[in-house]
């Protein structure tokens, strides 16, 4: 059966409808790519029977893209095969384009990545009006780039600067706005009315061209030697620097297709977007990147880290206790996806000003005009503040999500899990405290889980599950399904303190305080941090999350080390950490000063006094940049790869989802532990213990890592 | 044996605005040039057969002024037809690299007589309107780190502290002294009036220079960098000078060499030669050199290509009695008098390129002749002339006055 249907009307219109067998949705695969080269020479060979050509799909979306699974498999030493077999391709749909018959594409679902690039290559596109129809590049999500003509002829369609953001930021479009934009034609309200209007189009204009196929054709708005449009381009780089920081080479190589392509004919563009997307292809970072965030993100969304059983739970009313930020973040996201939410908190006044956070961000929406006002105030009915503990009956799910104190848990958890209804969970939002503590305080220990929040809680994507010894597979299984049922990630976790992502968060911190403390910088030590891929400097980060409150969770796991009878090691950043607390009273953002000063109404900016107290001027000029780099994610895939060890963490995809989710760690990499496969085990096992003989032993690799750099084992 | 290479004569333009309202834009470069030949030719009774070649320094080589000047104003101003011209770019330094290519040439023995000098219109062919990958082709601009000079001159003045109100200072100090030059008649012995087709003067003075320019009235001026900076060029900087936190953009129009329209001729040859046309040497050329510092600072060259110079001239800095750092920004030339360890009082003693202009292409050669008058009003031995370039380049020559 084949992949391409060929069927010819009364009027000689060709309908190519692709249809790839055994797969849902149609993909730019080995198969594909053989249907479309059969499919383009018989047209060629009944040209003079076909009046024009439209092109559809059988599935409910027209074109999903590339397969990645071929993308990621591509290795450097096949880069002429890869190149020769994308060149092929991209021949035939340059057949199609110019063989002077008008072809027409019926987008009856989204088309993305190699879909849209189909389109490109008709000279009439035609959507039906869905506004879950999208259209867009999204390859550079990916680490990729549209391979398939689009960095050839998106910017002949709408110029280069107005196709750089579909181009470079993957930004997808409903069709509505995709015909405002210029990227389709026409709308049509159903299949059959495209369909008709296709044919229409086509025996309205017998013969066709593309508009870059006309004599005299120029680049709207002008090409790369257009004075404006030269001036522009000789900043954007600097641009796309600032915000990618030199760490992901998709964007870079989507320009320079781009800008190349629009000084020279199609044929020859098509093949530097070519050689540009071997290069992408082969190289490791959209490995790294397709490895996580395709199919470690999808099948983490499948529910890999769930148990088996029981059936998907459904919460229908949680209980959120505690109305602070973390409680007042949980509530708007569980609301905003159809849940009722009762938000208590020890005064109605408290739980009111909790509530009054979603309402503050409803009313942005609505301003913005992405929600109506009915919509607003049926979201705030579902949300109920209050100070009764009796509001929270007949809850699925309840979460705590109080002050980091113990004793203050153990209360809340005892007055609100008695209202749990049949077969509700409990839940903890704790970010330090070991569950296994906390739910000696609760009367069914199997029913009580951890759920680590991130703050902001509406914008930070993951939820980290954390189970106790006692939790139940059937406790988490529900928790896991209500993490996907707000719309967030989950990753599972066994308990420990600091679960997984606050124990690496506090490697990067400590590490980049280290540097201060060692005569850095503060700014290499900033930029350092940012030029790795590391969303905020350790210092900004730390200031965030203040000073003080550092000390004082160290303070409680010295405690309760030394309470276990052991040793307590201090890091060498402490030293930093309480002279600038003690000495100079600097506890962080919140206080109004830690590593930066904060003017009212101005931008923050580095303390000047930090450089006569910590720099040491020869050293900071001489930095070697790579070394500080390295220094700051090899601590975190260090700590990582103990979690691992220590069975704190139960995969390798939950490690490198969690790590960029939660922590933000550089995104490019895949992650911490796909940061290490990417070095190479043994290379980072050797690296890692020179930088232990240098800078100390908690760059020592835990064993199990030695282990695998002896028998050429990977992360997987 | 060498053959020394010594300057005849000298003459320059005065600089025009380097706008549509400047008093130049109405004169084409090949006519521009071509008066500066005729004015060498006129001065020195000079038989142009005997000249071997012209190099001419040009850095926007298109339009109105592509396709080889140098050769194409020889043949303008009808030179004899076995006169040879080749026009060269080497940014900023193309003036100064025709000088010193002639005299190359000399000091080879393989020719003898040669002008060398250049041409900028910069309100006809605007200022980076040749492309070039370095800026246009993104793959080249991301992976050099193309950065705006501008924005280079901010981070050494980020670096050596020099604050808003050194550089306005020092910008001031350009204008008050080229005003006092002109007042006092220093540059009169080099300037041609620009005359058009009926002899009718049409530029006779520096067009650009603001005489009673205060301090104070810079500050107002806006940062010229400051914006493209923040929109990203900043961040370039980033990765090499990682212990900046944050470029401090001190330059404005007031503190930064001025857009103008200028051109400049120089006659170069053997002392043999001269002895033949009568023709007495009003200086050696000593030595010269090129090197190369970071791209991305990119303005930092004039140091290191004045300790190359000095090397190879077996002179000390202190032998050098004035010295011509081309006025691109305030903060080039502070931090060169600041590395070098050279007072006020022996550099741009008639003003630079802030107050009078910098014609890409020309001023290069136009500072020799400068640097020739002043030593020649002084009376002392030895002048150094020394520009940033592009690409981190640095330039540098040393004449002896004769």
């Amino acid at each position: 059966m084949t992949a391409i249907h060929y069927d010819i009307d009364g009027n000689k219109i060709l309908t190519l409808t692709i249809d790839m067998p055994g797969q849902s949705a149609n993909t730019m695969n080995s198969e594909f790519r053989t249907a479309l080269t059969d499919t383009v020479s018989r047209v060629k060979e009944d040209a003079d029977n076909i009046s024009g050509i439209i092109i559809a799909s059988a599935k409910k979306t027209f074109f999903a893209g590339g397969d990645l699974k071929e993308l990621v498999s591509v290795t450097p030493d096949q880069a002429e095969d890869f190149f020769n077999l994308i060149v092929q391709l991209k021949q035939q749909m340059r057949t199609l384009e110019t063989l002077g018959k008008p072809v027409v594409a019926a987008i009856n679902g989204s088309a993305l990545g190699g879909g849209y690039e189909l389109c490109l290559a008709c000279h009439h596109r035609i959507a039906i009006d869905d506004k879950n129809l999208k259209v867009g590049l999204p390859e550079v999500t990916l680490g990729l780039l549209p391979g398939g003509g689009a960095c050839v002829r998106l910017p002949r369609l709408l110029g280069l600067e107005k196709s750089f953001p579909y181009l470079m930021e993957g930004k997808q479009i409903p069709a509505a706005k995709a015909l405002k934009e210029g990227m389709i034609d026409e709308l049509a309200k159903d299949q059959d009315e495209m369909m008709a209007k296709a044919r229409e189009w086509i025996l309205a204009h017998p013969t066709s061209k593309q508009p870059w196929d006309q004599k005299g054709f120029k680049i709207p708005g002008g090409g790369p030697q257009h004075p404006a449009v030269a001036q522009r381009l000789a900043i954007a780089p600097a641009m796309l620097k600032n915000k990618t920081k030199g760490c992901y080479p998709a964007p870079e190589a989507i320009m320079a297709a781009a800008v190349e392509g629009a000084q020279v004919d199609v044929d020859t563009a098509d093949r530097i977007e070519a050689r540009y997307f071997t290069r992408i292809v082969c190289g490791q970072v959209s490995k790294n990147m397709i490895g996580t965030f395709w199919f470690g993100l999808n099948a983490i969304k499948a529910g890999s880290s769930r148990p088996d059983a029981p059936e998907k739970f459904k919460v229908g009313k949680v209980g959120i206790l505690g109305a602070g930020m973390m409680g007042a973040g949980i509530a708007y996201s569980s609301v905003t996806r159809g849940l009722d939410v009762v938000l208590k908190d020890i005064s109605t006044e408290n739980a009111e000003k909790g509530k009054s956070y979603s309402d503050r961000l409803l009313a942005k929406k609505v301003s913005r005009g992405q929600m109506d006002e009915a919509a607003k105030s049926e979201i705030l009915g579902r949300l109920k503040a209050t100070a009764d503990a009796n509001d929270l009956a007949g809850c699925d799910l309840i979460i705590e999500a109080v002050f980091e104190d113990s004793d203050l848990k153990a209360k809340v958890t005892q007055e609100a899990e008695p209202k749990l209804a049949e077969g509700g969970v409990f839940a903890s939002n704790t970010s330090t405290i070991p569950i296994t503590q906390l739910a000696r305080a609760s009367a069914n220990p199997e029913k009580f889980i951890g759920l680590h929040f991130f703050s902001p809680v509406d914008k930070m994507p993951l939820v980290e599950i954390v189970v106790g010894e006692k939790t139940s597979d059937e406790t988490l299984a529900k928790a896991f399904d209500y993490v996907l049922q707000i719309g967030k990630t989950p990753i599972v976790v066994n308990d420990s303190r600091g679960f997984f992502t606050s124990r690496v968060f506090g490697t990067f911190v400590n590490e980049g305080i280290t540097l201060l403390g060692e005569g850095f910088h503060p700014a290499s030590v900033e930029n350092a941090a940012l030029l790795a891929g590391m969303p905020v400097g350790p210092l900004a980060i730390c200031d965030e999350v203040s000073l003080s409150l550092t000390t004082h969770i160290r303070d409680q796991s010295k405690k309760d080390v030394e309470a276990a009878g052991g040793t307590w090691h201090p890091h060498p950043a402490e030293a930093v950490i309480d002279e600038m607390v003690t000495e100079h009273n600097r506890k962080g953002k919140a206080a109004g000063a830690g590593f930066y000063e904060y003017p009212e109404g101005g931008k923050k900016y580095l303390w000047p006094k930090l450089i006569e107290r910590f720099v040491d001027q020869d050293k900071a000029v001489n930095a070697d940049l790579t070394l500080l780099k390295e220094r700051m994610l090899f601590i975190q895939s260090i700590e990582t790869v103990r979690c691992m060890e220590e069975k704190v963490l139960r995969s390798v995809r939950d490690a490198n989802i969690g790590s960029i989710f939660g922590i933000g760690f550089a995104a490019w990499s895949g992650g911490a532990l796909q940061y290490i496969n990417q070095y190479g085990v043994r290379e980072f096992v050797s690296r890692a213990n020179e930088l232990a003989d240098s800078y100390g032993e908690r760059f020592r690799v835990p064993a199990m890592l030695e282990a695998m750099a002896e028998k050429g084992e990977t992360f997987q | 044996m060498t053959n020394e290479a010594y300057i005849f004569d000298a003459v320059r333009s005065p600089r025009g605005r380097g706008k549509k309202d400047g008093a130049l834009y109405e004169i084409k470069p090949v006519d521009l040039l071509g008066s500066m030949f005729r004015a060498l030719q006129s001065r020195t009774q000079l038989d142009t057969s005997q000249v071997d070649d012209i190099v001419m320094g040009c850095v926007t080589a298109i339009g109105d002024q592509g396709a080889d000047i140098a050769k194409t104003a020889a043949l303008a101003v009808d030179w004899d037809e076995r006169v040879a011209g080749v026009t060269l770019n080497r940014f900023c330094a193309s003036g100064l690299e025709a000088v010193n290519l002639a005299a190359m040439k000399v000091r080879s023995g393989w020719e003898d007589l040669v002008v060398a000098g250049g041409v900028e219109s910069m309100s006809r062919v605007p200022m980076g309107s040749d492309g070039g990958a370095w800026a246009s082709d993104p793959a080249t601009n991301a992976h050099t780190g193309f950065m705006p000079q501008g924005i280079g001159a901010d981070l050494i003045a980020t670096l050596e502290g020099f604050s808003r109100a050194d550089v306005d200072a020092f910008a001031a100090n350009s204008q008050r002294k080229a005003a006092q030059a002109w007042e006092e008649g220093r540059f009169s012995r080099s300037i041609i009036p620009v005359t058009d087709m009926n002899g009718l003067v049409v530029l006779d003075r520096d067009q650009h220079v603001r005489p009673g320019t205060t301090a104070e009235a810079l500050a107002g001026l806006k940062p010229s960098f400051q914006m493209m900076g923040e929109m990203g060029f900043d961040s370039v900087a980033r990765e090499r000078y990682h212990y900046v936190e944050k470029i401090d953009h001190v330059h404005t129009p007031g503190n930064s060499s001025g857009i103008v329209d200028g051109a400049t001729a120089m006659l170069i040859g053997s002392e043999a030669k001269g002895r033949e046309l009568g023709l007495t040497p009003r200086a050696r050329i000593v030595a010269t050199a090129v090197t190369s510092t970071d791209p991305t600072i990119m303005l930092t060259g004039p140091a290191p290509a004045t300790r190359k110079v000095l090397e190879k001239a077996g002179l000390s800095v202190d032998d050098i009695d004035l010295f011509e750092v081309n006025e691109a920004f305030a903060a080039v030339v502070m931090r060169f008098q600041k590395e070098m360890g050279v007072p006020d009082e022996k550099v741009n003693v008639n003003g630079g390129a802030i107050a009078m202009g910098h014609p890409l292409g020309a001023t290069g050669a136009m500072i020799v002749g400068t640097l020739l008058d002043e030593l020649e009003r002084q009376n002392k031995r030895y002048g150094l002339a020394t520009l940033c370039v592009g690409g981190g380049m640095g330039i540098a020559t040393i004449i002896e006055r004769v």
